[in-house]
């Protein structure tokens, strides 16, 4: 198979976080990691007959390729002009951001029937966005690429053989059920379960419940007179009407809206749809919401360099946590990408 | 241990209600804002403090 290796831009050796914001790239020859994948996935060709062959590597800067999902739908068509026949994309890691964009291109090649396959971490937030593409587990970061791109390619080779991928060879996130028969019925087994517990066994478990994943701390700002801050919020302030229509509760999506020129947020211009309060005070006074009254004095005194231009927003009222961590990481990268040093997030 | 600690966010600054993140009804509308003003400078604060987990940061109430 002709394979494409996507891979973002500290990995393609484009540049560091001063490059996330550059284009989709296909690059004139095979980068960083493309190399060892190349290399792994050879002997494909001599047990299964069929060459296999990393055709290319295309790269994209991680605040862009986070930020719009049309930009993976880009790189996806960059590969097929190139003649891709699979994709393998990462590993990502930790990187929230370069995994959204892995699990974003594998899940629209796999929605058009091309095997496509992704490596990162299992916290990583990008495992939810594979849609029906494989996905297989990495470790936390670059220091074990050796060991993840070794797992990544032979699951790739499985992928193109056409054969099924299962925990046993890392998978994570969503795996196709098969239905078997087991001998004990679930009241047996659920009392097993609870003895088992009773008994010191804290792990053991049919569902694995979903954990709060850990992510480090952002190094502290030098100095915030110098600054860009962003305001942020959870608490669902939108433009009185909600004309884009944000969900009151379990929101699947996130919103936007420009303060370029505006001073305070008007008691009738402003609301709340936040389901999970009453919004009267924050409609009386949208600040308390959303703080752009003092923010703009802090800015107008020099206590900080700028107030970001726009404020984001959703409603964190019942949000599935694989929701959350997406928007997590468009809004990280969103900001980054704006230049954007920190952000403050009001939330209730 | 609050809800912010337990999911882990990195820097928390505590405010007074649900309904109302960044102020408070039962104040006047000018110390409401002062408040508000106090919130948003301990927000700064965190920002610029390095920290490895979850860390609160109270309003110090003695500030100027």
């Amino acid at each position: 198979m002709r394979v494409v290796h996507y891979l973002n831009q500290f990995q393609a050796g484009v540049g560091g976080e001063d490059a996330a914001s550059t284009p989709p790239q296909v690059h004139d020859e095979l980068v960083g990691p493309s190399r060892l994948l190349a290399r792994l996935l050879e002997p494909g060709g001599e047990q299964s007959g069929d060459a296999h062959e990393v055709v290319a590597s295309i790269s994209c800067g991680d605040d862009h390729a986070a930020s719009d999902p049309g930009v993976m739908t880009e790189v996806l068509r960059l590969a097929r002009e190139v003649g891709a026949e699979m994709i393998v994309a990462g590993p990502a890691f930790g990187s929230g951001r370069y995994g959204l964009a892995c699990g974003r291109l594998v899940a629209g090649a796999a929605a058009e029937g091309m095997p496509a396959i992704a490596g990162m971490h299992p916290d990583n937030p990008g495992v939810d966005q594979a849609g029906g593409a494989v996905v297989v587990a990495a470790g936390a970061s670059t220091r074990e690429m050796r060991p993840s791109m070794e797992r990544l390619a032979a699951a790739a080779l499985k992928v193109a053989a056409g054969e099924p991928v299962t925990a046993e060879d890392g998978r994570v996130g969503r795996i196709p059920r098969r239905t078997t028969t087991v001998e004990q019925p679930a009241a047996v087994r659920a009392v097993d379960l609870a003895l088992a517990r009773l008994a010191g066994d804290r792990d053991a478990t049919e569902i694995p419940a979903g954990l709060f994943d850990v992510v480090s701390p952002a190094g502290p700002v030098e100095d915030p007179a110098e600054a860009t801050i962003a305001l942020v919020t959870e608490g669902a302030l939108v433009p009185a009407g909600n004309p884009d229509r944000l969900e009151a509760a379990r929101a699947t999506r996130w919103v936007h809206y420009p303060l370029d020129g505006v001073t305070a947020l008007a008691a009738g211009d402003y609301e709340s749809v936040h389901g999970g309060f009453s919004p009267a005070a924050a409609n009386a006074d949208p600040h308390r919401i959303l703080p752009l009254d003092v923010a703009r004095e802090l800015e107008e005194q020099g206590r900080i360099g700028a107030l970001h231009h726009e404020y984001l927003a959703t409603a964190g009222n019942g949000t599935a946590v694989a929701n959350a961590r997406r928007f997590g990481v468009e809004w990280a990268a969103r900001l980054h990408g704006s230049g954007v040093q920190a952000a403050i997030l009001t939330a209730t | 241990m609050s809800i912010a600690e337990q999911v882990g966010a990195p820097r928390i600054v505590p405010t007074r209600g649900i309904p109302y993140p960044a102020g408070d009804p039962e104040l006047d509308p000018e110390e409401e804002r002062a408040w508000r003003r106090r919130l948003l400078e301990t927000a700064l604060r965190a920002v610029s403090t390095p920290v490895k987990r979850p860390t609160i940061f109270d309003v110090e109430e003695s500030a100027s």
